[in-house]
């Protein structure tokens, strides 16, 4: 292991705020056993570790949200006592959320601003100053959200990007960043980079958590790696590579990429799983989302959508469950064309199960176990003479839990206790157990580890060698390359590139994803 | 839900142009009821826009008016209050009891009796304070609003009984030996020939107008209705601007009590009786959502007339009580059926736009 040069007392003037001995116990979970962990003044300080290894409970603790068991927090050299998100924000530190956090009735301006309201004379919100502010810093951003839209009109990644305005309306000094990234695609990902950039010339110190490693060797000057509570290795930039971070989150190293073993296949011969022709569908605000869209999809074939933030993915996803109407077009699987208007619970019958970016609000039931919501699209199968057959049910549910390495301590803990990382598992896990024909997966890695990454990839093949056809959808350029046999980059609502698996590199991917780019900034202005 | 036609919020988001009637009859579709409902009242009972009736129907709204206006706050913030209609009882008794009996001190054999505005400051004090304890339950002991409002709908009209026994005070108009005269101005005095409650309506509204929309408070009662988990998490304290709601509530509710008693010149204890029910249509009338975070202070205000104007009206037109109760239920389901309507025909509406665009 490599010990940090050398040893940073509690008054260096180089550390900003310092963790020690951090204790974090949760009834049946000890999240944090000890750890010590120093915010560098002006640095981007990463912070990673498996799902579920506490990252963000010591975020949480750093931010006030949650108080530890055990263990004293020191800011710029003095104790610190944190009872509320309130004091953490008052000093300035500030945290933008694993999950997101907005109020989708408000609009984007405002949604900036709650809780530091600008005041005028007489104790009135200053509503137009307010707006010019959050335009200055999404424009600094280079973003083109419109400040009045209410954030119920946005996509995940237009959300994530809010959230991270958010906190840059007011002055900070440490910036948490909780997994910003993961609902964001190279281009999204860049701006952040020179923004981060930006900001530690200002001297604002930052922490970052993410599980796509080539980006925390880019942007990361200092490194800590938690495994299962403790502390597992620190390191500076120039000595961490990607190997060096994978040994010490898992313990082991990873060998090869991702889906090494897979034989490339031909799937001329195969029957065709899902005809798409010509389909439509609108967007939120108005415009189209898809624009006659074709494309068609052997059985037993893993298809990955590549593109930028709004390029339609999952609007093409919604529309083939049935959650967004199809204004036109015609969508067969396996010969069989399916009615336009037809509900979810019939396309779940014909075969399709969607797996949706925003676990949050459209996977889990938050108030229920682990076990329930795993069950939950698959309940039928589970009823017997006298009522749901509960051994089979347990026997499935522990399978699951097994096969997607959901790190729970127990099948009937609630789901939102879950590291978010795992959430998304379960989420995954569910839409499995109902054993589908065409698997249709937006962002599944979203906030998954590396390792957990690659073991369902491993799951994709294996359903998809046994007839199951997957389409998934991803931001991530090396999931892209490494994991479908074909892939199809949208733009704009269309496809703009068909490439099979050898005719997949980088630079092709990039540049159809920027298709017509330049008209879609203008309508969306 | 929100309804545009209504809009005192404003929202750069759904400034479409008006170009399609029927869309345009939607949005105005509580305008366009209201007066709908006037109209066919005045040509079915000629006696509808009489003086006389109209100061009743005035009456009649502002009461509704004034306890939906406490209720928008609190339906905004996604809690709800049942307490109502048994605080706006409890305050019309301790108004009776001090100009009636007066302040009895303990030990000594004296009752004080205050001046009519000291008295209606301690029935609105005593609203607000009861407002206040829900909201301390509510936030402190994670009571849920539903059960801790009903407990205390029983609880304050219980106390209503209290009072007086559940005795009647049967004459507020107070004694010039005790300077305890003028209660009843409140509900029967009249202001440039408008009635003193009309124009309670308005300064209550043009208040609650200015708080939801401008204030830090206002804005953060709508952060906690939309996502409190993310209003906590950006520094808002949730549980005062929760207790804030309920407080503002209660005070609406012992106005309107005050409203009625000076109406009636007595109070007893089951004045305001289901009250809480009406609260809660007229905000529902009014397009907000029952999930919190959407809803205006105009809508209710717009609720309150349509309720107000209906249930007159149907007295009038000598329509039976029980058919006034089925139409009076079925009326809010339809608003909100139709609010649903609008959403779907807007959605309908950008859809083809984007098709041809
Ligand atoms: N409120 C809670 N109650 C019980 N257990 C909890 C609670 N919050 C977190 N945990 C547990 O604490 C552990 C650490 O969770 P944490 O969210 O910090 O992980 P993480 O490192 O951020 O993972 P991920 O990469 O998936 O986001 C997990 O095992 C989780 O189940
Ligand atoms: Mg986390």
């Amino acid at each position: 292991m490599t010990a940090p040069a050398e040893r940073c007392r509690d008054d260096d003037p180089r550390i900003v705020l310092s963790a020690r001995a951090i204790r974090k116990a949760y009834p049946g979970t000890v999240a944090l056993k000890g750890v010590d962990f120093d915010i560098h003044h002006a640095k981007v300080n990463v912070l990673i570790g498996e799902n579920g290894a506490g990252k963000s409970t010591l975020m949480k603790i750093l931010a006030g949200i949650e108080q530890p068991t055990s263990g004293t927090l020191h800011y710029r050299g003095e104790a610190l006592h944190l009872a509320h998100p309130r004091e953490a924000i008052k000093r300035g530190i500030g945290i933008v959320h694993q999950e997101l956090n907005l109020c989708a009735n408000l609009n984007v301006a405002e949604n900036m601003f709650i809780g530091k309201e600008l005041k005028g004379p007489v104790g009135t919100v200053r509503l137009d100053r307010q707006r010019r502010i959050a335009t200055e810093v999404l424009t600094r951003m280079g973003q083109r959200i419109n400040v009045d839209a209410l954030v119920q009109e946005l996509s995940i990644g237009e959300r994530q990007i809010v959230e991270i305005a958010k906190v840059l309306v007011s002055e900070v000094d440490v910036l948490i960043l909780d997994e910003p990234t993961s609902s964001l695609s190279k281009a999204e990902v860049g701006v952040l980079f020179s923004l981060i950039e930006e900001l530690k010339r200002q001297g604002v110190s930052i922490v970052y958590i993410s599980h796509r490693l080539e980006e925390l060797i880019e942007i990361g000057d200092t490194f800590t790696v938690l495994r299962d509570g403790n502390l597992a290795g620190t390191g500076t930039a120039g000595e961490v590579t990607v190997d060096w971070l994978v040994t010490r989150m898992i313990g082991a190293q990873m060998e090869g990429p991702l889906r090494d073993g897979r034989a490339a296949a031909t799937f001329a011969d195969r029957p065709v799983a899902l005809r798409v022709e010509g389909l439509e569908a609108s967007g939120v605000n108005g415009g189209l989302a898809l624009k006659r869209l074709s494309f068609s999809i052997k059985r037993g074939e893993i298809v990955g959508f590549y593109g930028l933030m709004g390029a339609g993915r999952t609007e093409l996803f919604e529309t083939l469950i049935g959650l967004r109407r199809a204004l036109a077009g015609t969508i067969e699987i396996e010969g069989q064309r399916l009615p336009l208007d037809g509900t979810i619970a019939e396309r779940i019958r014909a075969g399709i199960a969607l797996v949706p970016e925003d676990r949050q609000k459209l996977g889990l039931v938050p108030n229920r176990s682990v076990a329930d919501n795993l069950l939950l699209a698959n309940l039928e199968r589970y009823a017997g003479i006298t009522g749901l057959r509960s051994g089979r049910m347990r026997r499935d549910v522990s399978r699951c839990i097994d096969e997607l390495m959901i790190k729970v301590s127990d099948p009937d803990v609630l789901v939102s206790t879950l590291s978010g990382g795992n959430q998304q598992k379960a989420v995954l896990g569910k839409n499995l157990l109902t054993e589908p024909r065409i698997l249709l997966l937006d962002e599944p890695t979203r906030g998954i580890d590396i390792k957990a990454r690659r073991e369902l990839f491993e799951v994709i093949d294996r359903l998809a060698e046994s007839g199951l056809t997957i389409l998934y959808a991803s931001s991530d350029l090396g999931e892209i390359i490494g994991g479908a046999d074909r892939v199809l980059v949208m733009s704009q609502g269309r496809i703009t590139a068909d490439l099979q698996r050898e005719e997949l590199t980088e630079a092709r991917l990039v540049a159809s994803s920027q298709v017509q780019r330049r008209d879609t900034r203008k309508e969306s202005a | 839900m929100m309804t545009d036609s209504i809009g005192t919020t404003p929202r750069a988001g759904a400034s479409h142009s008006f170009r399609s009637l029927p869309l345009l009859l939607l949005r105005l579709r509580a305008y366009l009821a209201l007066i709908f409902l006037v109209v066919l009242f005045s040509l079915v009972a000629p006696s509808f826009l009489s003086s006389r009736n109209l100061v009743i129907v005035a009456e009649q709204v502002a009461v509704f008016a004034i306890l939906g206006i406490g209720m928008t706050f609190v339906i905004l913030a996604s809690g709800i209050d049942l307490s109502v209609g048994s605080i706006a009882g409890l305050s019309a008794m301790i108004t009776g009891y001090l100009i009636s009996e007066g302040l009895r001190l303990p030990f000594v054999d004296v009752a004080v009796f205050a001046h009519v505005v000291l008295v209606c400051a301690a029935a609105l004090a005593i609203g607000t304070l009861v407002g206040m304890i829900n909201g301390w339950f509510i936030t402190r002991l994670r009571v849920t609003p539903f059960i801790m409002t009903l407990g205390m709908l029983y609880v304050a009209r219980g106390a209503a009984q209290l009072v007086s026994d559940g005795a009647t005070y049967g004459d507020l108009s107070g004694q010039a030996a005790l300077n305890n005269e003028g209660f009843l101005l409140l509900g029967t005095g009249r202001l440039l020939s408008v009635p003193i409650p009309i124009w309670l309506m308005v300064a209550l509204a043009l208040v609650a107008i200015y708080v939801t929309r401008r204030t830090v408070f206002g804005r953060q009662v709508f952060a906690v209705g939309g996502n409190e988990r993310a209003a906590e998490l950006s520094g808002v304290r949730v549980n005062r601007i929760k207790i804030g709601t309920y407080a503002i509530s209660g005070f609406c509710a012992a106005l309107a009590g005050l409203i009625i008693a000076s109406r009636l010149g007595a109070a007893n204890p089951a004045i305001a009786t289901s009250y809480e029910l009406n609260a809660i249509a007229v905000v529902v009338l009014g397009g907000a959502s029952l999930f919190g975070g959407v809803g205006t202070i105009g809508g209710t205000l717009v609720g309150a007339f349509v309720l107000g104007v209906l249930s007159n009206g149907m007295v009038l037109v000598g329509i039976s009580d029980f058919w006034q109760t089925v139409i009076t239920g079925a009326v809010i389901v339809l608003a909100v059926v139709v609010d649903q309507l609008q959403r779907r025909v807007e959605k309908s509406m950008s859809e083809r736009r984007a098709r041809q665009a």
